[in-house]
């Protein structure tokens, strides 16, 4: 049975994020003038749902070879290339941006090369750069929930497949694996993408090549037109409201925490796996290399203004972290315990992005309050809304067991509220919780959505100071400004989850 | 004295009756099959299930609406009696003071109980660096300090080897004598309750039958004993 406050507590929270998500929906629905669409939202629309359908099928289809080829082979560094695979997510997305332009981009290694060879250029602008950014991100996410399906096969189904002389085990004991965890991994990337907003800020743009996202923020940024920006965010939260409850029905897979603690096994590929893990480990490795590489000179050099965009966004994902965790530690609690319906409100934001929200949010204070005076607020706020959902799934299930193993013992020794907090709760979920706030930190650090909406001249976040910079082509100071932005989003990564680590020990 | 007043308890589609006292300081043996009832009658006492009908008295008073950690009654669970990531000092600790804010006396008395169950020095110590037996002195220790007059035993030795196990029922029987509880131990080895037990529950069919004697129950065993012993 689950203590009182901590069921009052966590059911007070998730009507507060219920209220606040279906309260900003309802706020798109008042302001929207009708529900016609223009020609060019159709547009949008289009390209959303058919950059996504493109990402997804090239992220999921490259990532079967590439997490067979890793699951089959032992060599050195294989341990290290798994790991490097988390780096994306980790990645603010305005950095990885720049790092596929300096390969991929008008005077990028690749284009520089197909000069030197005579052959024409190509251009990085547009659908296949839009695609091109977003296999970057999800083929190591989908890599790595397939090798978590391949090392979830028993070893004995291989030796038996052995010993039964079956001419390939593919057919017979890896396609059902794939058949089982594809359909989630493919959802979880198909709304990853669907949401995208700063690829297509960046690499889209232009009436062939704009996201829906893209359009919301042009509608009230640009052209200063809430009742239609209420209008295409309300059709985005429709299709991610479906998305999800489609995505509901699969088990989503773990593909964050898993992959590294089984050996190899299965049949070698030989120079076939090789040569696929090769252009894996170049494809991502080549870009973060040159935001390395670009940024470095002048990282030294970088102006005031950008330190005191560092020291906000630091604080500002700190303070977002926190939120989301604690959030996420009182749901989970109270889920395991059997409260009902906190299950549903933490999974909730998921049916809304950053920028559907913070344009409800925008809606919804409009002529109280001016956008500047709450820019940093709303982000804090919105970026724990987003980053709950992940945390709640990553500490659910250690929370289940804990209360699974420990709770009698724990109500027969009185132990409750803040003491079992203190001496029970913290430090068996110390780890979890370290590696979720990690993620909920570098999330918060990197993004460059809501933000962007709200945020006033003097209220640059990191990300919106490494965009700005580079859309006023000062391509440099934006390279230092990015590397110092991703070596921010990994060390409070790293502070967090070595943290959560250190007080498991 | 323990009153289980026409108690039913259910768990999913099975209940378990229960009607009869027992006496303070009596030794008694829940003994039955895998799937009677014998945990749930201990979890019901130890509240951590409600009962469909009827009451748990001790001494009159009405245990129903309390809650574990009120209740006069300490348990020893199969397992997991100890907190992994606790000392043994903090885990006994908790047992004085769920906040584990601790007077000097409190740590005194701590220790004083780690040494009287043959554990000096093992204060910090944690459960992963310790042997079974240790594990299960250590977990005596923590319903040492709750200093409860009922102690509920739910095969905490099971995972022992017969010498250990015997040698911890004998200490425990000892304990209890020495402060006059009341224990009740789940078991499903005819020997545990001979040697234990000055009475016996027979727990059959959803029922827990009124305490008998140990001698007179393995002298004369009911049906249902023949039945489970395979006589």
């Amino acid at each position: 049975m689950a203590e009182r406050p901590l069921q009052i507590g966590a059911l007070a929270l998730s009507a507060g994020i219920t209220a606040l998500v279906l309260g900003t929906a309802l706020a798109l629905a008042v302001h929207a003038k009708g529900l016609s669409l223009r020609q060019a939202d159709w547009s949008a629309l289009r390209f959303t749902l058919t950059q996504a359908v493109i990402s997804t099928v090239f992220s999921c289809a490259l990532a079967i070879p590439v997490a067979r080829a890793l699951m089959r082979n032992s060599f050195p560094g294989r341990k290290a290339l798994i790991v490097a695979m988390g780096a994306p997510f980790l990645l603010p997305v305005i950095v990885a941006v720049l790092g596929l332009l300096s390969i991929y981009g008008r005077s990028g290694i690749l284009n520089q090369t197909l000069q030197v060879l005579g052959l024409p250029t190509v251009s990085i602008y547009g659908l296949q750069g839009v695609v091109l950014a977003h296999v970057f991100f999800n083929l190591p996410l989908a890599t790595r929930m397939l090798l978590n399906g391949w090392q979830s096969i028993p070893a004995e189904r291989f030796r038996l497949a052995e010993t039964l002389g079956l001419p390939s085990t593919f057919r017979q004991i890896e396609l059902p694996m794939l058949a089982a965890v594809l359909p989630g991994a493919v959802l979880s990337i198909f709304l990853v993408c669907l949401t995208s907003f700063v690829v297509a800020l960046t690499l889209g743009g232009g009436p062939a090549a704009t996201t829906l996202e893209l359009a919301i923020y042009q509608a009230l940024r640009f052209d200063f037109d809430p009742g239609h920006a209420a209008v295409l965010a309300g059709l985005q939260f429709v299709i991610c409201g479906l998305a999800v409850t489609i995505a509901a029905r699969f088990v989503l897979p773990d593909g964050l925490g898993a992959g590294l603690d089984r050996a190899p096994q299965g049949p070698k590929g030989g120079a076939v796996d090789a040569a696929i893990l090769i252009f894996a480990a170049s494809f991502l490795l080549l870009p973060l290399a040159a935001v390395v590489i670009d940024g470095a000179p002048a990282l030294l050099r970088l102006g005031p203004a950008v330190w005191h965009a560092a020291l906000r966004s630091v604080l500002m994902a700190l303070a977002s972290a926190a939120l989301s965790t604690a959030a996420a530690l009182s749901l989970t609690q109270a889920t395991a315990a059997g409260t009902r319906w906190v299950e549903a409100a933490a999974m909730l934001p998921m049916a809304a992005s950053g920028l559907v929200l913070g344009t409800g949010l925008f809606l919804l204070t409009r002529g109280y309050l001016r956008p500047e005076d709450i820019a940093l607020t709303v982000t804090i706020l919105v970026n724990a809304l987003m980053a709950l959902p992940f945390l709640f799934r990553l500490l659910l299930p250690e929370a289940r067991n804990l209360h699974r193993i420990y709770d009698q013992l724990a109500q027969t020794m009185g132990l409750e509220g803040i003491a079992r907090l203190r001496w029970l709760t913290l430090p068996r979920l110390a780890r979890p919780l370290g590696l979720g706030s990690g993620l909920a930190a570098a999330l918060a650090m990197g993004d460059l959505g809501v933000v962007a909406l709200f945020a006033g001249q003097n209220q640059a976040t990191l990300p919106l100071m490494v965009q700005r910079l580079s859309g006023a082509y000062r391509m440099d100071e934006a390279a230092a400004a990015a590397l110092l932005l991703v070596a921010l989003s990994f060390s409070l990564f790293a502070f967090c989850d070595l943290g959560g680590r250190r007080a498991a020990a | 004295m323990l009153q289980l007043d026409h108690l039913t308890l259910a768990q999913g589609s099975f209940t378990l009756t229960a009607n009869w006292t027992l006496t303070k300081g009596a030794k008694l043996a829940l003994l039955g099959g895998s799937g009677a009832g014998k945990s749930t009658l201990l979890m019901g006492l130890a509240g951590f299930i409600a009962p469909q009908a009827g009451r748990i008295l001790w001494d009159g008073v009405d245990l129903n609406p309390l809650p574990p950690a009120k209740r006069p009654i300490s348990i020893l669970f199969r397992d997991q009696n100890l907190f992994p990531h606790l000392t043994l000092a903090q885990n006994l600790g908790l047992a004085i003071n769920p906040r584990l804010r601790l007077t000097d006396a409190d740590r005194i008395r701590v220790l004083a109980v780690l040494d009287r169950l043959g554990l000096t020095g093992f204060d910090q110590r944690k459960p992963a660096n310790l042997s079974g037996g240790q594990l299960g002195r250590a977990a005596l220790g923590r319903v040492l300090l709750q200093a409860r007059p009922v102690l509920l035993l739910d095969e905490p030795f099971a995972a022992l080897g017969p010498a250990l196990k015997a040698e911890l029922l004998s200490l425990v029987r000892d304990l209890a004598a020495d402060n006059g509880t009341t224990v009740i131990m789940v078991t499903h080895d005819p020997e545990d309750a001979r040697r234990f037990a000055d009475q016996v529950v027979l727990v059959h069919d959803g029922v827990a039958d009124p305490p008998e004697s140990t001698e007179a129950i393995f002298a004369n065993p009911p049906a249902a004993l023949k039945s489970y012993l395979g006589t």
